[in-house]
C-alpha cells in the first residue's frame, strides 16, 4: 500500500542527481542541461504527487524512514531519516510543483543568457536541499538543509554577479538572514540539552511537548527555544526587523524570486513554525510574540509596498506581508490557517512573480511607471497576473480569499486588535495590487520603444496558464463550510473557523482597495499626486521603506565597521608590528652572524674563546648567585 | 709553592692563546700552541709535585704530552711548508678556504 511513501527519500535525488550531471557536463550543454533539470524536477514532481495521494487513503499513518546512523557517542546516536507526514506530503507537492513549472518557464527567460547551465544546476540544488528539509525528520538535519537553500539563495540572488547591486543583494541575504540561523541554532542547542534523551527528531519533540507530558520541561525554557527558533524564522520568512534582505534579493533573476523568495525557501520559516508547533502552543508568551510579530510585518509590509515603484519590490513586500500574515495565523494558533495560506500563496505568488517577469522579459525594465497600457499587447500575461492579483487581494472564488479569511476568521475569535490589523493590512494589498497593475497593464503607453513589445514564448505562458488554474481552485480544498485540509493536516484536531462576519470584513476590504486602486490608477478620478499633496512626509516614509535601512546602515553596519576597522588595526599594527619585529630581528642577527663566517681560523678560535669564557662566567656566576 | 707554578702556566698559556689568534705569521701561531701546550705540561708536572694527592702519573702523562706535542709540531710544521709551496705565502689572513 505505502510503497511509495516507503520512497519517498528519492524524491529529493532527482533533482540532486541533476545537479551533480549539469556541473559534470559543463556549460556548453545548452539544451541538454534544461532538459536534464527539467526532467529532474519532473521525476520528483511525479514522485510527491504520487506519494501525497497515497496520503489521502484513509489509513495512511505518518511514516519515519529507515534511518542512517550518522554519529554514535556512548548511548547517544543521531540519525539521518525522513519522515512523511500528510503537512511534509503537502509541502513536497507545493516545492515540486513551483520547481518544474520555474524550470519550465526559465527555458525562456534565461534562454540567452551565456551561464544558463550554471542557474539550472543551482536551481536543481536548491530543489534538492528544499525537498531534503521538508522531508528531514530530526531538528539538525532540518537545519543542515535549511543552511543549504541559504546558500542556493545566495548563489541564485548573486547570480548576475557582475552588477554590484547583485553581490550586494546576495550578501545582505546571505548575512541578514545568517543573524536569525545563529538564533536558530542556539535554539537546537537548547533543545538537544532539555530533550529526554537528547532526541531532536520531530516525533520525539512532539511527545514531549504535547499536553499531557508538558512537565518535562519548564515553560521558561520552552518560551526561550521557542523564541530562538522564531529568530530562524524570523531572519528566514522576511519578518520585521530582518525583512531588509527580502526586497533587495529581487535583484536575482525573476525565476529564482518566484521559487525560492515566494513560493518555497522563504515559506521555510513558516513551515519550521508548523514543524515545531507543539514548543509554541507549550508556550503562551512565545505564541503571543509570534502572532504580533506576524501582524506587524503584515501591515508595515502592506504600506511600504503602496508607495514602491518597482514591480518586483512591491510583490517582494507584498511576500513579506503574506508570510506575516501566515506567521500570525500560526501564533493565532491556527496552523491549518498558516500552512493554507503558506499553499495557496505559493501558487498565485509565483504566478505573480513569472508574470512579472514575463513583462520585464518584454519591456526589459522594472520601473513600473515607464510600462503602461500592456494588457492589449501581452493578453495571456496579463489575465494571468490579474488572476494572481485577485486571489492575493483575497476576491472570492480566487484561493487567496480563502487562506486569508481562514486567518481571519481565526484572528476574529483569538485576538480582534490583531483582526483589525489582518483587514487594514488586506485593504492595502487589495489597493497596491490594484494600482500596480492598472499602472502596468492599461492606460497610455509610457515605453521607449512600445512597437516592439510582445507577447512571450510559449514556453513562459504555460506555466502562467496552469499557475493561473492552481490560483483560481487551490482554494476550495478549505472553506468554512468544508474543513478538510484542516482535518487532514492536523488529524481532526483543529476544528473550521468560520465567521460570517469576517467573510463579509474581507470581501468589503478587498473590494473597497480595489475599487480606491481604480478610481486613482485606472478611471484617475482622485488625483494620484493628491496624497503626496497632502502629506508628502508620509509618502517619502513609504517610499524609503520607513528608513529602516537607513538605520541599520547608521547603527549596526557602522559599528560593525567600526570594530572590524579596529581590529584590523590592532591586527596590523600590534600582531603584525611583533611578527615583523621577530622577522626583522632574526634577519639582523643572520647579518651579523655572516661576517663572523670569513673563513679565517683565528676568528673561529677567537669565537670558540669567548663563548668558553661566557660559559665559565655563567657557571661562576651561577654558583655566586 | 704551587700557586706560582699555576700563575706562570697561566701566563704562559693567555701569551699562547694570543698568539695563535693574533698573529699573522703562520710559524708564529705554531709556535703560540706549542707555548699553550707546555703550559699544560707545566700544570700536569705542578700538580703530581705539589697537588693534593702527589703521584709520578702527572709526570708521565707530560712526557706523552710532550713527544705528541712533537709529532704535531712535525705535522703542522709539514702542512705549512705544503700550503707555502701552494700560496706561495705563510700569512693566516690569506687562508680563508673554509669560508666556501
Amino acid at each position: 500500500m505505502d510503497q511509495l511513501t516507503k520512497a519517498a527519500w528519492l524524491i529529493p535525488l532527482f533533482p540532486f542527481a541533476a545537479f551533480l550531471l549539469l556541473t559534470a557536463l559543463g556549460r556548453s550543454y545548452r539544451l541538454a542541461g534544461v532538459l536534464i533539470a527539467s526532467i529532474g524536477s519532473l521525476a520528483s514532481l511525479v514522485m510527491s504527487l504520487l506519494v501525497f495521494i497515497e496520503r489521502l487513503g484513509p489509513n495512511a499513518v505518518d511514516y519515519s524512514g529507515d534511518s542512517y546512523k550518522w554519529i554514535g557517542l556512548g548511548e547517544y546516536t543521531l540519525k539521518i531519516g525522513f519522515e512523511i507526514t500528510n503537512l511534509n506530503a503537502l509541502m513536497l507537492v507545493i516545492v515540486t510543483v513551483v520547481s518544474f513549472l520555474v524550470n519550465v518557464y526559465s527555458a525562456g527567460y534565461m534562454k540567452k543568457d551565456e551561464r544558463i547551465t550554471v542557474f539550472y544546476g543551482y536551481v536543481a540544488l536548491f530543489t534538492f536541499a528544499m525537498l531534503g528539509l521538508v522531508l528531514s525528520d530530526n531538528m539538525l538535519v532540518f537545519y543542515i538543509f535549511w543552511e543549504l537553500v541559504g546558500v542556493c539563495s545566495f548563489l541564485l540572488v548573486g547570480f548576475w554577479y557582475a552588477k554590484p547591486a547583485a553581490r550586494a543583494a546576495a550578501k545582505k541575504a546571505f548575512i541578514v538572514t545568517r543573524i536569525g540561523d545563529a538564533g536558530l541554532l542556539l535554539g537546537i542547542i537548547v533543545l538537544f540539552w532539555y530533550m529526554p534523551g537528547h532526541a531532536l527528531d520531530f516525533s520525539s519533540i512532539h511527545n514531549v511537548f504535547t499536553e499531557g507530558q508538558s512537565g518535562t520541561i519548564t515553560t521558561t525554557i520552552t518560551t526561550s527555544i521557542a523564541l530562538l527558533l522564531f529568530m530562524g524564522v524570523i531572519g528566514k520568512s522576511g519578518q520585521f526587523p530582518l525583512h531588509v534582505w527580502l526586497p533587495d534579493a529581487m535583484e536575482g533573476p525573476t525565476p529564482i524570486s518566484a521559487l525560492i523568495h515566494a513560493a518555497t525557501m522563504v515559506a521555510a520559516g513558516v513551515f519550521l513554525l508548523a514543524r515545531t508547533f507543539d514548543i509554541f502552543e507549550a508556550s503562551a508568551a512565545a505564541m503571543h510574540t509570534v502572532a504580533y510579530f506576524g501582524g506587524f510585518t503584515a501591515i508595515f509590509a502592506a504600506t511600504v509596498a503602496l508607495a514602491q515603484n518597482d514591480i518586483k519590490r512591491i510583490l517582494a513586500y507584498s511576500t513579506i506581508s503574506q508570510l506575516g500574515y501566515m506567521v500570525m495565523a500560526m501564533g493565532l494558533g491556527s496552523m491549518t490557517g498558516g500552512i493554507f495560506h503558506l499553499f495557496t500563496h505559493a501558487f498565485f505568488k509565483a504566478l505573480l512573480f513569472l508574470a512579472a517577469g514575463s513583462v520585464i522579459h518584454a519591456v526589459h525594465t522594472q520601473n513600473i511607471h515607464e510600462m503602461g497600457g500592456l494588457g492589449s499587447k501581452m493578453r495571456i500575461t496579463a489575465w494571468t497576473f490579474a488572476i494572481g492579483a485577485l486571489s492575493l487581494s483575497g476576491i472570492p472564488p480566487f484561493s487567496g480569499f480563502w487562506s486569508k479569511d481562514a486567518i481571519l476568521a481565526s484572528a476574529l475569535e483569538e485576538n480582534p486588535f490583531l483582526f483589525a490589523v489582518g483587514l487594514a493590512a488586506a485593504f492595502c494589498t487589495a489597493l497596491y495590487m490594484s494600482r500596480l497593475f492598472f499602472i502596468v497593464f492599461t492606460g497610455k503607453s509610457r515605453l521607449q520603444q512600445p512597437a516592439e513589445v510582445k507577447e512571450s514564448s510559449k514556453v513562459m505562458t504555460i506555466p502562467l496558464l496552469v499557475l493561473a488554474i492552481i490560483s483560481v481552485g487551490a482554494g476550495f480544498i478549505e472553506t468554512p463550510w468544508n474543513g478538510w485540509l484542516g482535518s487532514w493536516l492536523t488529524d481532526g484536531a483543529e476544528d473550521v473557523h468560520a465567521s460570517g462576519a469576517a467573510i463579509v470584513a474581507s470581501i468589503a476590504v478587498g473590494v473597497l482597495g480595489i475599487y480606491v486602486g481604480w478610481l486613482m490608477y485606472g478611471k484617475g478620478s482622485i488625483e494620484r499626486g493628491a496624497a503626496g499633496a497632502k502629506m508628502p512626509w508620509l509618502v517619502h516614509l513609504l517610499e524609503r521603506q520607513y528608513y529602516v535601512n537607513e538605520f541599520y546602515d547608521a547603527v549596526i553596519v557602522k559599528t560593525v565597521r567600526a570594530v572590524g576597522k579596529s581590529l584590523n588595526a590592532f591586527d596590523e599594527y600590534v600582531i603584525g608590528g611583533a611578527v615583523r619585529l621577530v622577522g626583522v630581528t632574526a634577519g639582523a642577527g643572520g647579518r651579523v652572524l655572516t661576517r663572523l663566517n670569513n673563513g679565517q681560523t683565528q676568528t673561529y678560535g677567537l669565537t670558540a674563546i669567548i663563548g668558553l669564557i661566557v660559559i665559565i662566567a655563567a657557571i661562576v656566576g651561577r654558583r655566586f648567585w | 709553592m704551587l700557586p706560582s707554578y699555576l700563575t706562570m702556566a697561566a701566563i704562559l698559556f693567555c701569551i699562547g692563546l694570543y698568539g695563535a689568534l693574533v698573529k699573522r705569521n703562520a710559524v708564529i701561531v705554531l709556535l703560540s700552541i706549542e707555548l699553550m701546550l707546555n703550559a699544560v705540561n707545566l700544570n700536569l708536572v705542578a700538580f703530581s709535585k705539589y697537588g693534593d694527592v702527589p703521584s709520578l702519573t702527572g709526570q708521565v702523562f707530560a712526557l706523552f704530552a710532550i713527544t705528541v706535542a712533537a709529532a704535531e709540531a712535525a705535522v703542522g710544521v709539514a702542512v705549512l711548508i705544503a700550503l707555502f709551496r701552494a700560496r706561495g705565502t705563510v700569512n693566516v689572513d690569506e687562508f680563508d678556504e673554509m669560508k666556501r
